[in-house]
């Protein structure tokens, strides 16, 4: 490597100044940051050998059409090598507009979008009202507090159980609407009340998480820009829509983005909630699931084409939630 | 987050429908307004508690059939299930198993993120941008797209239905939110600590090492506590890649009580219970801290 090579090149250097040899640039960069490097080197290892190696394997795999039955496997002593080929594009072309497409994927889809944006919306809306509650001088509010944030210390997978005791057809739920008169739909079986309840259940769990940040929000408001809007004469709704809500900004843009990750990815509600027994009420990722480790023959490579979708959904909005907040000049808080 | 009293003059009137437009001046209302506000707040803390304390409950009933005619349980409670759980089924298995890899994750999740939060935080090396873009982005993996590869290359190296399989597993997520977390923490300790340091001739691992590490015990414990909290938690890699039932955590040796023809539901009652209990007893005695290492930067506004 030499320095005539650099110029050589041509390369537009939009830097400023005149710049160094690469070799020598090199040099300067390794002493001036081999420290941070040899500092995020476990990191950078863990995530090579334990993320990038299997997302680049796993992207090769949905080439294929690698399922349980022609993958290499043990049986017994026996080892038997994998004998599926290369198959190009066509899990994604099947996946998205093959012949059952809209069953498949499509209708998963816009259900996974339904689901992630009234679940979020719910979250964030009964979170913020609670925080807001909880902000008064108010009598007992630590015990609320203690008693409100309960759905989020017992594991999800526990409470899930409770739920669907107290959703089974004849459990408490349907028992308290049968003594108001009121109908009993077949949570755990109907389709559109399957929905309801998942999440109606999510919500539940949810909700603590927004409330405890937003509370953390609010708190840290200075107390003095109520009095400023006071003394300017306004409203109860003005000072809420001028003081709270843009001081709460970056709390918000974070917690929402978390929320929508979060509840996009959410596997054990549904997936505990229901089992195999609801096609129509699962979101994409309990399906990807379901192709790859609930069937048998397992499908590995739509599974995995699945997995990558989704990514790649979830990388695109948050780049486009990035950009549309550095706009607004907003930031984020992680 | 805090529990101490904020000053906030908004807070004494009307807050219990703050959006709405009302004009009520100081003072006025503020009976009415706080019998609304506790109102709603019990209303709300009951829908909160009554999942749990249901479970709690059924838990009680000797029958696999009592959740549907509750009122039995009343006249026949007993602790039966209770005992019958762990003398009889594998949960001090499941519970080593859980500890297992729960811990291995934790330690691991920990050790390895420090330095790189550090390192994050105070300094600003090319590729900052990028790396700091890929520790958000493993954020948003999706259970299935890493299952299939990690299934097929675990098989091929002998680990699935190990626990070193899994705490490598979850090690993927663990390790990137530990550095995010623990870079939040790190900006919140003040750069002259790392410059009175440099200035006394350390370098910059001393300076890790010596001062800010001890300053950062907090901050060390709360990735702790949420790398034990997602792995105690996880579900779908813990149901696939964990094969007998003396190595399943109790995420999937919940599950074995409802098979396809029949639910031990009372038995699984008092196991969620048995379960819950502990872990949410060690979440109330953190969870103050764990909001505050979430959100770090932006609650401090």
């Amino acid at each position: 490597m030499t320095v005539a090579i650099d110029r050589a090149t041509g390369k537009p250097r939009g830097e400023r100044g005149p710049r160094r040899g690469l070799s020598q640039r090199l040099k300067h960069g390794y002493q001036k940051h081999w420290y941070a490097y040899a500092m995020i080197a476990p990191v950078v290892i863990v995530l090579g050998v334990l993320v990038l190696y299997p997302l680049v394997y796993g992207l090769y795999l949905t080439l294929t059409d690698a399922n349980s039955l022609n993958s290499a496997r043990t049986i017994g002593v026996n080892h038997i090598d994998a004998t599926y080929k290369f198959i190009g594009l066509d899990n994604y072309a099947d996946i998205l507009w093959g012949d059952t497409a809209y069953d498949r994927f499509w209708s998963h889809f816009i259900w996974t979008v339904f689901w992630t944006a009234a679940c979020v919306t719910l979250h964030y809306t009964i979170g913020l009202g609670l925080a807001l509650l909880l902000n008064q001088k108010l009598r007992g509010r630590t015990l609320y507090r203690l008693i409100l944030i309960l759905p989020w210390a017992v594991p999800t997978f526990v409470t899930v159980f409770g739920w669907r005791f107290m959703l089974a057809d004849g459990g408490i739920i349907n028992s308290f609407l049968e003594t108001l008169h009121l109908p009993t739909p077949l949570w755990l079986e109907d389709t559109f009340w399957q929905r309801f309840a998942a999440i109606m259940v999510n919500t539940w769990c949810g909700v603590p998480f927004m409330m405890l940040s937003l509370l953390g929000g609010l708190q840290s408001i200075d107390s003095s820009l109520y009095e400023a809007a006071e003394m300017d004469g306004a409203s109860r709704w003005q000072q809420f829509r001028y003081v709270t809500l843009p001081g709460l900004r970056s709390v918000s843009s974070t917690v929402v983005l978390l929320g929508i990750i979060w509840t996009f990815n959410q596997f054990a509600i549904i997936f505990l909630l229901f089992g195999d027994t609801a096609p129509d009420a699962q979101i994409l990722v309990t399906w990807a699931y379901y192709l790859g480790f609930g069937q048998q023959p397992r499908d590995f490579a739509q599974s995995a084409a699945y997995g990558m979708l989704l990514l790649a959904i979830l990388i695109v909005f948050t780049s486009f939630y990035r950009r549309w907040l550095n706009r607004n000049e907003q930031q984020l808080a992680i | 987050m805090t529990t101490t009293t904020v000053e906030n003059p908004v807070n004494e009137k009307d807050s219990a429908k703050p959006a709405a437009p009302r004009q009520v001046r100081r003072g006025e209302n503020s009976r009415r307004t706080s019998v609304v506000s506790h109102g709603i707040l019990i209303v709300a803390s009951l829908i909160a508690l009554f999942p749990v304390a249901w479970l709690v409950f059924l838990s009680l009933g000797p029958d696999k059939d009592d959740y549907l005619h509750p009122g039995g349980i009343w006249k026949k409670m007993t602790l039966d299930n209770y005992t019958f759980v762990l003398q009889e089924t594998k949960f001090f298995d499941w519970l080593t198993s859980t500890m297992i890899v729960t811990l291995g994750t934790t330690l691991i999740g920990v050790v390895i993120s420090a330095t790189t939060g550090y390192a994050v935080s105070r300094m600003r090396f090319p590729g900052y941008k990028k790396f700091m873009w890929v520790l958000l982005v493993t954020q948003m993996f999706p259970v299935a797209v890493l299952m299939v590869p990690m299934y097929q290359i675990l098989s091929e190296v002998q680990l699935i239905d190990n626990y070193l399989g899994l705490i490598l597993v979850y090690c993927s997520t663990t390790v990137p939110y530990c550095a995010w977390l623990m870079k939040g923490y790190f900006d919140t300790i003040p750069f002259e600590i790392d410059e009175a340091g440099r200035v006394d001739g350390l370098s910059p691992f001393g300076t890790f090492a010596r001062l800010i590490l001890p300053l950062a015990k907090p901050g060390l414990a709360v990735a702790a506590f949420y790398s034990f909290l997602t792995a105690f938690g996880e579900v779908a890699f813990a149901s696939t890649f964990m094969l007998s039932d003396t190595k399943y955590t109790f995420a999937v040796g919940l599950q074995t009580f409802v098979s396809e023809h029949d639910a031990q539901r009372n038995l699984m009652a008092a196991t969620a219970v048995l379960i819950a209990i502990p872990v949410s007893a060690f979440f109330y005695f953190v969870q103050k801290n764990l909001v505050t290492g979430l959100t770090a930067g932006g609650t401090k506004g």
